[in-house]
């Protein structure tokens, strides 16, 4: 493999290829430290894997690694990631009295902050129900029952700017899933279709984001497929995008039909790439392209 | 009729009748993963497949191979083995046999089968991410494959 790799290598190198100088950058020695309005913060990009993933890698690496210098460095400061802005939208919502009665979320939630650690352990089983929640999930609850509002759409606007949001007062908190008890039925879950070969390609999870991290497909470097930086803004949608909205667009790209949002295949398949990325930092919101 | 003009001939009657004699995906014959006989008959077509292999939305090939021979083809992927001197490694049959399946080939292997309909896990409409609403066609028609292999026999070491 190494042998071939070098060939490949030289074979760019010779024919001056543009991806010499990305092929050599699997993944990148970086360390995201990030200007804010609380000071700096420097999170945690890489580490050891979890237990339940050593036997196929040593390392974790947040998506962050593999992305070019100036999408990495667009993180590097909040006031050049184009997050921000639906993250500060999110707070003009959860301020808002939007719902029937007037309802908003500070009203029962007081500040954001009351948030803090939210993003770092979900998805979730809750303890009364035995359901699996995302963020969302918990968001779409307080929507639907508490504001008496319609819902909202899985990967809407008002959600997502709610997600950023929430997903913010975590920043910094490391990656903590729990993979065991009841979780453990929607662990499996999740990674059997993380190993399944979908589609007409035949690709699985594991396909493109195990097997080849570090190479490339066309431009595409391919990262492990952490999710502790999601919600992201991915600068080819020029918009927020939320982990599932991601498993879409992977499994499409394999020409299958693909689970939708908020279905319990991709809600368990969240739970297992969030446990994939157990001991790196929640990004709060990424920038990735 | 001399023999020349009669060779001419048949070729354009092969050209103009292409289905006739082209082998479905379901009924091609591999053996240990080769394919001895052409899917179609016709000759495959190199600058064609040169075509199919660097085209997004026909084979991309290059999405995951380096092809040196072609060093204006931008973004050339490394997930598989270089493609030069690929001829000098591989018969036509098998190269064949490894553009229609490499499965049959390599075990297990990342590379998607192009000509091949059945036997997907929730197989789409191409790139829509629906359901498919007819029976499946494969990513390349038999002619493309062949086409393919046209230019593959020619990356010799």
């Amino acid at each position: 493999m190494q042998k071939q790799m070098i060939k490949t290598l030289a074979a760019s190198a010779a024919f001056g290829l543009a991806l010499t100088g990305m092929a050599m950058s699997t993944p990148v020695d970086d360390k995201l430290v990030i200007e804010g309005e609380e000071g700096t913060i420097e999170l945690v990009t890489s580490t050891k894997a979890p237990e339940h993933l050593q036997e196929v890698m040593d390392t974790i690496y947040s998506g962050w690694h593999y992305r070019e210098d100036d999408t990495r460095s667009m993180q590097m400061d909040d006031f050049d990631n184009p997050a921000m802005v639906f993250v500060d939208r999110g707070r003009d919502l959860w301020n808002a009295a939007i719902g029937k009665n007037g309802e908003s979320c500070a009203g029962c939630h007081n500040g954001p902050e009351s948030m803090k650690g939210l993003r770092a352990v979900t998805p979730r089983v809750d303890a009364k129900t035995g359901k699996l929640m995302t963020i969302e999930n918990y968001v779409d609850a307080c929507v639907t029952e508490r504001m008496g509002l319609e819902a909202w759409g899985w990967t809407g606007d008002k959600m997502k700017d709610t997600l950023a949001l929430i997903s913010m007062q975590s920043r910094g908190e490391i990656v903590n899933v729990a993979i065991d008890g009841p979780a453990a039925p929607f662990w499996e879950k999740g990674k059997e279709v993380y190993y399944t070969r979908y589609g007409q390609l035949e690709m699985s999870c594991a396909s493109c984001h195990e097997e080849n991290q570090g190479l490339f497909i066309r431009s595409d470097h391919l990262s492990q497929g952490q999710i502790n930086g999601f919600p992201t803004y991915r600068l080819k949608d020029a918009g927020i995008l939320s982990a599932q909205q991601r498993f879409v667009g992977c499994v499409r790209d394999t020409r299958a039909e693909t689970f939708k949002p908020n279905s319990d295949e991709f809600k368990a398949l969240e739970l297992y790439v969030a446990s994939r990325g157990n001991g790196l930092s929640v990004e709060g919101v990424s920038v990735r392209h | 009729m001399t023999r020349q003009l009669m060779l001419v001939t048949l070729a354009a009657m092969a050209a103009a009748t292409p289905a006739i004699s082209e082998i479905a995906p379901t009924a091609v014959a591999y053996t240990e993963g080769k394919i001895s006989e052409s899917l179609t008959g016709t000759p495959g077509d190199p600058v064609a497949g040169v075509k199919v292999m660097t085209t997004n939305a026909l084979g991309n090939c290059v999405a995951c191979h380096v092809i040196g021979a072609l060093p204006d083809v931008p973004f050339q992927g490394n997930i598989g083995p270089a493609l030069d001197g690929v001829a000098s490694r591989y018969d036509e049959a098998q190269l064949r046999g490894i553009v229609a399946n490499s499965k049959l080939t390599f075990e297990g292997t990342f590379m998607p089968a192009f000509y091949k309909t059945d036997g997907f896990v929730r197989p789409g409409n191409a790139y829509t991410g629906k359901a498919p609403e007819s029976e499946l066609t494969p990513i390349l028609t038999a002619q493309q494959i062949e086409d393919v292999v046209a230019y593959l026999v020619t990356l010799k070491e």
